[in-house]
């Protein structure tokens, strides 16, 4: 027997002693410091946990969608008998993957689970593969985010380039192909690569929005010509000049049915055949997540049937369409962080008719110091269309003059900064249609806290 | 206010948008049709011409940098001599970001060759090195033109200008690090070519600037217009959360 070593021990009971403090002062869940003290005391804390995980571990990273995928691999791979080591609660930075390996091991190191399913925020992703080792990186999609502090998604992409570039060849990439950006890194890894993506023409908005990013070939600079915008820009691509196209994808979504809130059903077809699957997941935005999943449990092998009864019986991520009470009302929570996915949330809401909804704006590190985004989501579309909109958060003045822009009557919106008194006013004005509540992600963190100490929600470490 | 149009373009709005840029324009567009001016906006992208006379104000935003060298070239080679007459003549010229600079002498990245700017600012530009940090944040200036006013937005940029002698500041730094992070000056002024690195976008909780370009713009075609006071309660607050969020009383 290898003699255990005293410094990983020393690192584990350290970050497991900071996590049950944090929680014992109501510190909250203790995602992120007790990695950080593990990490202080050994450097190599992760590597040498995720190296014990016998199925190994995957990545999924990307703007949108990377807490969702994840924890949707992590519910299929249970219903194939695995346990995972996840990040479940979403904090994705060095620090937080190692709060994660550090939370479900042993103090001997031994970890108490068989594969690792981490997301890993965008830019963060060169800094971690390596002491990861991952069977599978994949890439949702990369859209402008929080400018203030990653910059460009150029530079994004180029990052991942490198990253791929050193990457075990036996490693999968899984990748949207939807996704003209995310697709060029893809296709050019040389190991195995797995594209992603909607098979349905009905799923099309017709033009480009506003807030399309990646719309100019990586190539050549000259405009995609698009056969189908899904959403942003997501869609069916080719370039007139080079000729770069997007690639068939091996998984794909065909025969959409989309029913709002209610979510998707769709008829997923990869190369170990089709089966009809229908998730609670709202949204087209949503069945790139669910595409993302299934490609990466395929490929870790999984059988098709056990992914469809996955997608089926998975619930969604706090913040993320999850269903809530306020004070007594039904509400669903939609986590808004960026143009595009702001676009789909608005959209997704206005199918239903008489819409009362609570914006949260907050301007945090964790939300993009800039706000100036607010300008590029489409907010047009709620004129006229919204019964009630309370406006609330740290930068509600700067939402309530985009809205006053937008064309929305004055006489329909609140201004209310407090968010418990937000929500109060709300719920209040919702008297029996849905309360949508619609927060950037540090206001949806304060927003689940107000409503959990109402007994209406539980905290997130222990969702 | 019959009879009373406004003609503005919109250079390159496919490519330079990157900071919520078309705030600006329908700030522009509202608070004249407000006072029942009749305004038309016009974009102009990639290899399309302009007219010197056809239009009131331009506006050009902040881009990428790859998205940022192409509207150099074709700004340079399509669209410079026109937009250099128009200003001759008295249209308004509002540049933000990455378009501000393409409106000095040059811009020189931290890596790759110069882009030559069109020189309708007497300003340079340089990017100290891929180690320098990005000035980013909430910033406040002081706008002397607005009789020493408050701007409000948020900047973010690794570029340095420097001012030449045939350009005057936009404004004096309050809080944020404004043109080059040294001097405390921010943006550049020269009749009524504009520059500035103030996104968040710029005009909606700055309508005082607006009209102020507003005015300056129908000046060109009608002479003094007198814009009618409007409802700014919500501007006004707005303003005042970003003079609080950059910590200014």
């Amino acid at each position: 027997m290898p003699m255990p070593d005293l410094r990983l021990t020393a690192a584990i009971i350290a970050g497991k002693t900071v996590a049950a403090l944090s929680r014992a002062l109501g510190a909250g869940g203790g995602t992120t410091m007790p990695g950080r003290v593990a990490q202080g005391l050994a450097p190599d804390v992760t590597a040498r946990l995720a190296r014990a995980l016998q199925h190994g571990t995957v990545i999924v990273t990307g703007t949108n969608g990377k807490t969702t995928a994840s924890r949707l691999i992590s519910h299929i791979l249970g219903i194939a008998g695995l346990i995972s080591v996840h990040n479940r609660a979403g904090a994705n930075l060095a620090a937080g993957i190692a709060a994660a390996l550090v939370q479900h091991s042993t103090t001997g190191g031994e970890p108490r689970g068989d594969v690792g399913v981490f997301e890993v925020d965008e830019a963060t992703l060169p800094l971690v593969h390596e002491a990861l080792r991952p069977r599978a990186i994949v890439l949702t999609n990369l859209f402008r985010d929080q400018l203030d502090r990653y910059g460009e998604i150029d530079i994004i992409a180029g990052r991942w380039r490198a990253t791929l570039g050193g990457l075990d060849r036996s490693a999968a990439v899984v990748f949207n192909a939807d996704d003209p950006l995310v697709s060029e890194v893809g296709t050019q890894y040389p190991g195995v690569r797995l594209a992603f993506g909607i098979e349905d023409d009905s799923c099309g908005l017709g033009t480009l929005e506003h807030s399309a990013d990646a719309r100019y070939c990586y190539r050549c600079g000259v405009p995609y010509h698009y056969a189908t915008v899904y959403f942003g820009h997501m869609g069916v691509y080719r370039c007139p000049q080079c000729g770069t196209s997007r690639p068939t994808p091996l998984v794909s979504a065909r025969e959409v049915t989309n029913r709002g809130l209610e979510g998707t059903a769709f008829l997923l077809s990869t190369p170990q055949g089709s089966m009809h699957v229908s998730t609670t997941l709202p949204g087209v935005y949503n069945v790139h997540n669910v595409l993302a999943a299934s490609a990466c449990c395929l490929h870790l092998g999984v059988a098709l049937e056990a992914i469809a009864r996955g997608i089926g019986t998975f619930t969604p991520a706090f913040g993320r369409a999850e269903r809530v009470r306020v004070n007594g009302r039904a509400a669903v929570l939609l986590l808004a962080k960026n143009p595009a996915g702001f676009n789909e949330v608005l959209r997704t809401m206005l199918r239903a008719e008489g819409t009362v909804a609570l914006i949260a704006i907050n301007d945090l590190t964790a939300d993009g110091r800039d706000i100036s985004w607010l300008w590029d989501v489409d907010f047009e579309m709620l004129a006229g269309r919204a019964d009630r909109l309370v406006v609330s958060g740290i930068r509600a003045e700067d939402m309530a003059l985009r809205l006053k822009y937008a064309g929305v009557d004055p006489s329909v919106m609140t201004v209310e900064k407090d968010l418990a008194r937000a929500l109060d006013a709300a719920a209040g004005a919702s008297n029996g249609r849905p309360l949508y509540i619609l927060p950037t992600y540090t206001a949806m963190l304060q927003l689940r806290k107000i409503l959990q100490r109402r007994g209406a929600v539980r905290g997130f470490w222990e969702d | 206010m019959s009879g009373v149009d406004l003609r503005i373009c919109h250079l390159y709005p496919d490519l330079l948008n990157l900071y919520g840029d078309r705030g600006n324009l329908m700030t522009l567009a509202g608070r004249a049709r407000w006072r029942g001016v009749e305004v038309r906006i016009d974009e102009h992208g990639l290899r399309e011409p302009l007219r010197p006379d056809e239009h009131d104000l331009y506006f050009i935003g902040g881009g990428e940098d790859r998205q940022q060298r192409l509207a150099a070239e074709d700004l340079r080679a399509v669209k410079g001599p026109a937009l250099k007459d128009a200003a001759a003549s008295g249209a308004v010229i509002l540049a933000v970001c990455g378009g501000y600079q393409l409106l000095g002498h040059y811009y020189r990245p931290s890596e790759g060759e110069d882009l030559v700017g069109l020189g309708l600012l007497d300003l340079i530009t340089e990017h100290p090195g891929p180690a320098a940090p990005r000035l980013i944040g909430n910033i406040v200036i002081r706008a002397s033109i607005l009789g020493g006013a408050t701007l409000v937005g948020f900047e973010n940029h690794g570029g340095r200008t420097r001012l030449g002698p045939g350009a005057r500041p936009l404004g004096e730094v309050v809080s944020g690090s404004g043109n080059n992070g040294v001097d405390r000056t921010e943006g550049a002024v020269a009749g009524h070519v504009y520059g500035t690195y103030l996104h968040g976008p710029l005009l909606p909780k700055n309508p005082r600037f607006a009209d102020h370009l507003i005015s300056a713009a129908l000046r060109r075609r009608h002479g003094e217009v007198t814009l009618a006071a409007l409802d700014d309660s919500l501007e006004e607050d707005a303003h005042g959360a970003a003079l609080a969020r950059a910590a200014v009383r």
